[in-house]
């Protein structure tokens, strides 16, 4: 068995700076202490999993760098670096390609004029890179990544804006097993899911706006914002522990769990096949 | 100029777009904002991962409308397809192109020039593209007029055809196009052209008759008089032929000195075609022949009483021939290519010689009825390329004497 290895980067300089989703709001700001132990405690829960975490330097202005799941994509040694939507967030790319080149990794980009927003929109369950687009990634970009990775890689249009990422409304547990909140695509996107993924547990309204679908996989353990006790029911029942953490420090900028984290060796839905 | 889609765009989307529903989400999408499409060209990847590929041909009626659509279908991931400017070498000499000038079809086509998609008027199959560089516009222009420095597109490149709508086949010109049989119901017929005749009238399109001396022989001269005072016919396309024996029935009674009436032939009755064209060479030709009274009835007459432009166009045959009978092949087809503009619908009846000659000058948008008692006629039209033709295998006269008991219906 495999070492789970998870790139994070603590909140030194986290902060509600700018407002470039729905969730965030500068008049209400994060509280740093409670950041900072809440992600602590997120750190803690995932190395009692076994898990070995990397650690990426805080930046200062760069309040969103620890939202490491938007990096970009990891694909083996490959690592597709992202092209954020907003120049805020621009700015992280440097500092995210300098530790990947430091740690081994190719990094790669997608064509100019192309955004990508990485792992915070692409997501392997099994053999297939499921992305979503429209709000933050194009969907060109997608198709283009299609070719790239030899994968197959669905395109599905995210149609709240509340759920801005694939990431906040989709989470895959094990090839073919996953989690979503069905609103957040439309027809089209709804039914590409259930026609590829045979064991859909869909995650109710008020549970996934408190970032239930933003979770972190880790064998059989799933570690989510505290306060999803259907969700935690429905995993319970499908083989899983589901494990809380609070988080609302950085719900407040819109991500959780899964947004402060990005897996380096691949997801355990993720089944890359031959490389 | 066609009525309808008229604003095209093609885009591409490469990718799992079949599993991922891309590709019919783009298509919806097209469809949903008034728009339509032609798949022009997918391949469909073998493996699961291998990705499939689609060139789409976007239409709209309007240009902010097909602007619409490009953005919302670039969201799916669709781009426009790379696009470059025709090409076009200056002809270096008069009356040929250059070897490479990109050939003509009678399907509505549009050139790339200075980044922009044109219309290229005067669309005429079997010719050449001329293009005007400084009000950028471009035309069809047949092999005789070309003058030597005229920029002659060359190549594929930057030339695009769109074949006829192929959506909403419902009436017979759609769906029966070029179906030729003697054994197909004539009522139906009938009745389709007679209301394809009537739509055109009511939009303002003229109606061209294309007419063989066997409308005459037939005895149908009072059915196309009819026509034309029903206000059915606007341009007459025909030949030396049709007007001399429509000119021996008013002189004479007799049509290749068959008596109409009875059937019968005329004592002397072979010389009266002859002697019909030289009455109305004395004459001074057949509108002086009316002027003057001498010629009373007949097609030729109601043409000139109802001011119906008409095209005699002569053949190596003729006798005579009447004075208003262009012998000048060349200069007749400019005559001709000048009276079709703004021609919608075209009734051909018995004349292969001058069908096959219209067929070729019509652009693929005009719908055209041909009428003979032999299928060859029309078949020989659609193999030739009119493929915008309706059949209809029978005699002429019970033809006519039906659709105007329909137009008048």
């Amino acid at each position: 068995m495999r070492t789970p290895r998870i790139l994070m980067c603590p909140p030194d300089f986290y902060g509600i700076e700018y407002e470039i989703n729905p969730w965030m709001s500068r008049a209400r700001g994060a509280a740093p202490d409670r950041a900072r132990q809440q992600w602590r405690n997120l750190y803690d829960a995932l190395v009692a999993l076994g898990v070995q975490v990397e650690l990426m330097t805080p930046r200062p202005g760069l309040p969103d760098l620890v939202f490491t799941a938007n990096a970009g994509l990891i694909f083996g040694n490959r690592f597709f670096s992202s092209r954020f939507a907003h120049p805020e967030r621009q700015r992280e790319t440097p500092y995210f390609d300098e530790w990947f080149v430091g740690h081994g990794f190719s990094v790669e980009h997608l064509p100019e004029g192309v955004y990508f927003e990485g792992a915070g929109d692409a997501l392997f369950c099994g053999p297939t890179l499921f992305a979503g687009y429209r709000i933050r990634s194009h969907a060109a970009g997608h198709l283009h990544l299609g070719n790239v990775l030899e994968r197959m890689v669905l395109p599905m249009e995210l149609v709240d804006e509340r759920f801005y990422h694939l990431d906040t409304c989709f989470c895959p547990l094990a090839p073919g097993e996953a989690i979503y909140f069905p609103d957040a695509f439309d027809a089209y996107g709804r039914t590409v899911l259930q026609q590829h993924i045979p064991k859909l547990i869909p995650v109710v309204e008020t549970e996934a706006e408190r970032f239930a679908c933003n979770a972190v996989v880790v064998g059989k353990t799933v570690i989510v914002n505290a306060g999803s006790d259907q969700l935690a029911e429905d995993l319970r029942r499908a083989g899983y522990a589901c494990q809380f953490v609070e988080l609302d420090e950085f719900i407040k900028a819109g991500g959780s769990a899964k947004c402060l984290t990005l897996r380096l060796d691949g997801e355990d839905a993720a089944d890359w096949g031959d490389m | 100029m066609p009525k309808g889609k008229s604003f095209v765009e093609e885009i591409e989307l490469q990718g799992h777009i079949i599993d991922s529903l891309l590709l019919p989400k783009v298509l919806d999408e097209i469809l949903t904002r008034g728009g339509t499409y032609v798949i022009k060209d997918i391949k469909l990847g073998k493996r699961q991962v291998d990705p499939s590929y689609a060139r789409i041909e976007v239409k709209a009626d309007a240009q902010q409308q097909l602007d619409e659509i490009l953005r919302a279908v670039h969201e799916h991931g669709a781009a426009p397809t790379a696009q470059k400017d025709c090409e076009y070498e200056l002809a270096d000499m008069e009356g040929a192109f250059p070897e490479r000038f990109y050939s003509t079809t009678n399907y509505r086509t549009q050139v790339r020039l200075k980044h922009d998609w044109i219309d290229v008027d005067d669309q005429e199959m079997d010719c050449g593209i001329v293009l005007d560089l400084k009000n950028n516009s471009a035309r069809c222009l047949a092999m005789v007029h070309v003058k030597k420095g005229d920029p002659i597109v060359v190549g594929h490149q930057g030339v695009r055809v769109m074949p006829a709508e192929t959506t909403a086949r419902q009436s017979l010109f759609e769906f029966m196009s070029s179906a030729v049989s003697s054994e197909k119901p004539k009522g139906v017929t009938v009745r389709e052209i007679a209301a394809t005749m009537k739509r055109a009238e009511a939009a303002g399109e003229k109606i061209l008759a294309v007419l063989g001396p066997a409308v005459v022989h037939t005895g149908s001269v009072e059915h196309i008089c009819a026509l034309i005072q029903l206000g059915y016919l606007d341009v007459l396309f025909a030949g030396n032929a049709l007007a001399t024996h429509d000119i021996e029935q008013a002189l004479f009674g007799t049509s290749l000195g068959v008596w109409l009436d009875r059937g019968l032939p005329a004592e002397e009755g072979h010389e009266h075609h002859l002697r019909a064209i030289n009455t109305i060479r004395r004459l001074g030709g057949i509108q002086a022949a009316v002027d003057k009274g001498k010629l009373k009835s007949g097609i030729m007459f109601e043409c000139i009483q109802h001011r119906i432009p008409f095209v005699l166009a002569g053949s190596i045959r003729d006798d005579g021939p009447l004075p208003e009978v262009i012998t000048d092949t060349l200069a007749a087809q400019d005559v001709m290519r000048e009276k079709i503009r703004g021609v919608g619908f075209c009734l051909m009846i018995a004349t292969m010689l001058h069908s096959i000659a219209v067929g070729n000058l019509l652009p693929a948008a005009v719908k055209v009825a041909c009428v003979d008692i032999n299928p060859a006629t029309v078949t020989k039209l659609a193999d030739r390329g009119s493929h915008q033709t309706v059949g209809v295998v029978t005699d002429a006269e019970p033809f006519l004497r039906a659709l105007v008991a329909e137009l008048k219906a």
